[in-house]
């Protein structure tokens, strides 16, 4: 048991399972008070600005190339009228969600690993601790919140942008009606699709701040090991988000039929 | 006045890597005490594992009944709200300025005005000589102001123990020494139980009460500070007296041929024991013992010229 060679291939292992516990003292510091509501405030405002912008560039060409991939295919059924409504289907259920997991884990996540790992090589959580607060209530809990909720607010711009993007490109470029396109917006998509959306932007947001700030804290080595902290808290979160929606969006379509139009 | 600090059999190991074993020692209320050691000799894990940072493998270390090495996360919380402590570089919040870094303690733990608070941190500022220094950011200031405004920080909440991690690397000679006048003053003061982790001798042989030493992975002696300025003992003898002669080596021990080779040599006589550095009101602090007093009763002859005016350097 105690091989060397068992011992490196448990290795992913215990970090997994200390990414869990990790997560775990991080739910429970969710509970204590006080809570960090001023700390919260300026964290999801600092995500937002980081992400708003490059979520919006992301979001149009997402929405029109899904205008134009699905808008070329369903032509040769036949079918233009649907374009709208495919393309509302592909934006809400996947293109925001994964549009939004990408930037919060790629600018909310890498900008808190960074924090929070430049704090831990200065030994500023160690004086922290020392002064008797608890890092993770006082800084990871109010980070882990603003991450969730600046992913659902995102999530719902990349939805509006995306589905708009596609208008845009379906009616301008594809010579499609713009009546056809609105009023086949709910042919296929249903509510429960905009409610599986802002959830999966939830669980992101979550993975990508626990993710992030568990690396961030256990920095180690100097400046590089914040670099190194940051490279593979992105790399990490990016693998765990499309997991993460694979598994949810497959949940998804066992449990809500899609509607036939 | 000041909390005992109790380890016993305390061992630290990072893998496979032995730190130090065995150490046991009892850190008197109120006193002031140094802990020496070569570089990498685990002084500063020492003193993480004294503040419930890093676990220790073995051992307790009791302060006020509590065992920081096995007790619960909250009981640890309750009881680092006792101590002060004040990192290498200082440690301060990079994101705030230098009079929030100070407020920091009492805002988070106290139920202060901003008045009362803003009279407790500009007298801190005050005892470290940072006044009018308190808008600035950690990032913009030298790291000698650094460490002052992190022995502000640690002051703030009153704390009964009061923990150095090196206060003197870093500084000039001029800044060591006024520091050094600082902590025996701010002693004298508050009374709390102060332990300094240095590798300077200088502060090591005027400043405290207590001297440990740190060497070859355990505890090589801890006594007070007159039984290690007039050991014989080869370790204590060489690192206190900064010799090139004795067991330490460049790289951590030196080999049987290289003691072979100095097994002939003299060693220099031991340099006379300077007087301890006294508060600058002159009154002597509670925990201060009168010069000789040790080496009188133990019946050890100092080395010539000890306890002389002129031989304690740096005042």
């Amino acid at each position: 048991m105690s091989s060397p060679t068992a011992a490196r291939v448990l290795a992913p292992v215990g970090t997994a399972g200390k990414l869990f516990a990790f997560g775990l003292d991080v739910g429970r510091g969710l509970f204590r008070r006080p809570f960090q509501t001023r700390e919260f405030l300026q964290q999801a405002w600092f995500i937002a600005s980081v992400t708003i912008i490059p979520t919006a560039l992301v979001a149009i060409p997402f929405g029109a190339v899904i205008a134009l991939q699905v808008g070329g295919l369903i032509k040769q059924f036949g079918a233009q009228s649907f374009t709208g409504s495919a393309s509302v289907l592909a934006v809400i259920q996947q293109a925001g969600p994964i549009a939004t997991a990408l930037l919060i884990a790629g600018a909310g996540g890498s900008a808190i690993a960074a924090d929070l790992g430049a704090r831990k090589i200065r030994e500023e959580l160690d004086a922290m601790m020392v002064l008797g607060i608890d890092p993770i209530q006082r800084l990871v809990v109010p980070r882990v919140l603003a991450c969730m909720l600046v992913a659902v607010f995102l999530n719902g711009m990349v939805s509006v942008v995306g589905v708009a993007g596609g208008y845009v490109f379906n009616v301008v470029l594809q010579d499609g009606t713009p009546g056809a396109y609105m009023a086949s917006f709910t042919a296929l998509a249903q509510l429960p699709d905009v409610w599986i959306g802002m959830i999966k932007a939830l669980v992101f947001g979550l993975i990508a701040a626990v993710v992030a700030a568990y690396k961030g804290m256990n920095a180690a080595g100097g400046p590089k090991g914040v670099g190194d902290a940051v490279n593979e808290s992105v790399v990490i979160t990016f693998l765990l988000l499309f997991v993460v929606n694979f598994v949810l969006s497959t949940i998804y379509l066992q449990l809500v039929p899609p509607k036939t139009g | 006045m000041g909390v005992e600090i109790k380890v016993d059999d305390l061992t630290k190991s990072f893998g496979k890597q032995l730190i130090w074993a065995d150490v046991t020692l009892t850190v008197p209320a109120g006193e002031i005490c140094v802990m020496l050691g070569p570089s990498g000799t685990g002084k500063s894990v020492f003193l993480k594992a004294l503040i419930g940072l890093l676990k220790p493998d073995r051992g307790s270390i009791i302060i006020e009944g509590t065992d920081i090495a096995s007790c619960s996360e909250k009981e640890l919380y309750e009881i680092r709200k006792l101590f002060g402590v004040l990192f290498q570089d200082g440690a301060m919040f990079g994101s705030m300025n230098l009079y929030d870094n100070v407020a920091f303690p009492l805002r988070e733990h106290t139920k202060k005005s901003e008045s009362e608070i803003r009279d407790i941190v500009m007298e801190k500022m005050d005892l470290v000589g940072l006044l009018g220094a308190e808008d600035k950011l950690p990032g913009e200031i030298s790291g000698g102001m650094r460490k002052r405004a992190g022995l502000a920080r640690a002051l703030v909440l009153d704390p009964e123990i009061v923990l150095f991690d090196e206060p003197d690397s870093g500084l000039d000679p001029v800044r060591t020494s006024f520091l050094n006048q600082l902590i025996v003053d701010l002693n004298a003061q508050i009374d709390a139980t102060f332990l300094i982790v240095t590798h300077d001798i200088n502060t090591a042989r005027t400043v405290p009460d207590n001297i440990g030493l740190l060497y070859h992975k355990h505890l090589a002696m801890f006594g007070p500070r007159e039984m290690l300025l007039s050991s014989e003992e080869p370790v204590v003898r060489q690192f206190l007296n900064a010799q090139r002669v004795g067991p330490i080596g460049m790289s951590e021990e030196k080999d049987a041929t290289e003691l072979e080779a100095e097994k002939d040599m003299d060693l220099p006589p031991l340099p006379p024991i300077p007087l301890q550095l006294e508060p600058s009101n002159g009154i002597p602090r509670r925990s201060q013992k009168p010069p000789g007093e040790w080496c009188r009763e133990h019946g050890i002859d100092p080395p010539p010229n000890s306890f002389l005016p002129s031989s304690a350097l740096g005042t």
